[in-house]
């Protein structure tokens, strides 16, 4: 009797567990079923190599948004990920240091400001002050939001480093800096890159840091000290503009966006999974 | 044996002396006023239960406490008649001539070619032309050479525990240190590779300086030539090591070495 009672218990939990993982994929799966549809059609090569066409015409396609978006985070990954990775490193390795606790606390904070508040401070701090929208003023938004992310799975990632590891170095002579580069990072930098390349993945796709400071543009630019298009800025611009044609492209563009994403933690997943072997 | 010390302590003073050494984490005091001279071109071994400081003691000569935060120390520790904890010490230099081995083996996520060439490599000691031989000696002489000459260049990672911990001596000596420093080498061994380590030792004492820090008696009693007994943070008694397993002076050694405690 008891026993029947467990039984259903246990079976009744487990099928609670199966409706919340379904609740929990069932967006995601929801949101790339529309992109699908949406968007899928209006991709073509056209859709990668032209640029867009006035209003009212039909075609055109986002060549201009796709440069900018590379540029922008390329140049953002350029200042963000050395600073990032250096400072997880160092709050990893002199994890009591007051430089490293402090360091720590405001990352922490920075991670749950909203990036829209990161977008106000760039405008302020860089595109008020030159007295013009540009494409660098975004890379340095999108670097202000990616450093306090890779800061802190740097560190996650060193602190995993097995101490012996560290100690073995440190008794052969090594010096306190060439232990923390030679052996413990490249040890875990599998890791380090995962944890940058999600970072990337994520700012790939911010607008609203976007929206004060690389504006948007309807021309190509290569230029990072002028304003520059990117493909969160003209998901945003066509999905909110009145034509169909326009909202036809924002979703074919939505789509490409969400597959750089996919395809980027696509590789983080494939760089994690040769992990080191620990020393037994 | 006692005629062998008496020799060892005409020559010199012996390599590592110890000089009222206290150390403390924090408000926990380890050590105690240790004071003793280890011989040189001989195997010291240290033994004593677990927690009574013996681990620290090893790693306060190459100064590898200096990575845990809030420790203290009182008195000096002197290798080659030189104090380790001098003002401005060059922390390489002393590591160097120092070299270490540990309770796990700890070989680098590289290749065993790697893991011996390292240090050398690193710290400039041998011309790059010479480095394959110098692996070769290194690995000859921790016995590990013909087990692992076909496959230098596969991961260290790869190799059994006893090899791994093989592995790591030869690294160590690939520095050619003077005074070697083993912290309880054999403890994850198996006893086939637990013997031919500790023949190892019992070789290697004629070029290296040996501290040996272990659990085992019977190991202390067959490689060492001095031992230390430890307890609670104090240097009980110290003596060539037939005397210490034989007719120890003090009650406290005779009951930990029959096993009444520890």
């Amino acid at each position: 009797m008891r026993k029947e009672f467990r039984r259903w218990k246990s079976r009744v939990m487990v099928a609670l567990l199966v409706v919340a993982t379904v609740l929990a994929v069932a967006p995601l799966v929801l949101i790339l079923g529309t992109l699908i549809v949406k968007g899928a059609g209006s991709i073509d090569l056209g859709f990668f190599t032209r640029l867009p066409v006035p209003a009212g015409e039909s075609g055109g396609g986002v060549a201009h948004a796709i440069v900018g978006t590379l540029l922008i985070v390329g140049a953002g990954c350029l200042i963000g990920l050395p600073i990032g990775i250096g400072a997880g490193i160092f709050a990893a390795e002199w994890p009591g240091s007051i430089v490293a606790k402090t360091t720590r606390f405001i990352a922490d904070v920075l991670n749950g400001t909203p990036s829209i508040v990161v977008g106000v401070f760039a405008w302020t701090w860089i595109v008020a002050r030159q007295k013009h929208f540009s494409g660098l003023a975004g890379s340095a938004a999108l670097a202000v939001i990616m450093i306090p992310m890779v800061m802190r799975t740097t560190e996650e990632m060193v602190k995993l480093v097995p101490h012996s590891l560290r100690e073995a170095a440190l008794a052969l002579g090594y010096s306190r800096w060439r232990t923390s580069l030679g052996i413990v990072v490249r040890t875990c930098l599998p890791g380090i890159v995962t944890g940058s390349l999600l970072a990337v993945a994520r700012v790939a796709g911010e607008t609203a840091p976007l929206l004060f400071t690389a504006l948007g543009s309807q021309y190509m630019s290569r230029d990072l000290q002028q304003p520059m298009a990117a493909l969160p800025l003209v998901v945003f611009t066509y999905a909110s503009g009145p034509y169909d044609d326009w909202h036809r492209l924002a979703w074919a563009t939505a789509l490409v966006l969400i597959i750089v994403v996919f395809v980027l933690s696509l590789a983080a997943r494939i760089a994690t999974r040769r992990r080191f072997d620990a020393p037994r | 044996m006692t005629e062998r010390i008496a020799n060892s302590e005409q020559r010199t003073t012996g390599a590592i002396d110890v000089a009222d050494f206290s150390f403390s984490y924090g408000p926990r005091q380890i050590l105690n006023n240790v004071s003793f001279s280890m011989p040189s071109k001989a195997v010291t071994a240290i033994i004593g239960p677990s927690g009574c400081g013996k681990s620290t003691f090893l790693r306060s000569i190459n100064r590898l406490n200096d990575l845990i935060p809030e420790t203290k120390h009182a008195g000096d520790i002197l290798v080659d008649g030189r104090s380790v904890y001098t003002r401005g010490i060059d922390l390489v230099a002393l590591r160097l001539g120092v070299g270490m081995v540990f309770q796990r083996a700890n070989p680098f996520p590289k290749t065993i070619y790697e893991n011996v060439a390292y240090g050398p490599t690193l710290n400039r000691l041998v011309a790059p032309r010479d480095l394959p031989a110098t692996v070769e000696r290194c690995l000859k002489q921790a016995a590990l050479w013909d087990e692992v000459k076909d496959r230098l260049d596969t991961p260290a990672t790869g190799l059994s525990g006893g090899q791994q911990q093989r592995l790591c001596i030869a690294r160590a000596l690939a520095n050619d240190p003077k005074v070697l420093l083993m912290d309880e080498p054999c403890s994850a061994l198996d006893p086939i590779a637990t013997q031919r380590v500790e023949e190892l030792i019992v070789q290697l004492k004629a070029s290296y300086t040996i501290v040996i820090v272990t659990h085992n008696m019977q190991q202390a009693a067959r490689v060492s030539d001095v031992t230390g007994f430890f307890d609670r943070g104090e240097l009980i008694e110290f003596g060539p090591t037939e005397q210490i397993f034989t007719a120890p002076s003090k009650e406290r050694t005779e009951a930990y070495i029959t096993g009444r405690f520890g």
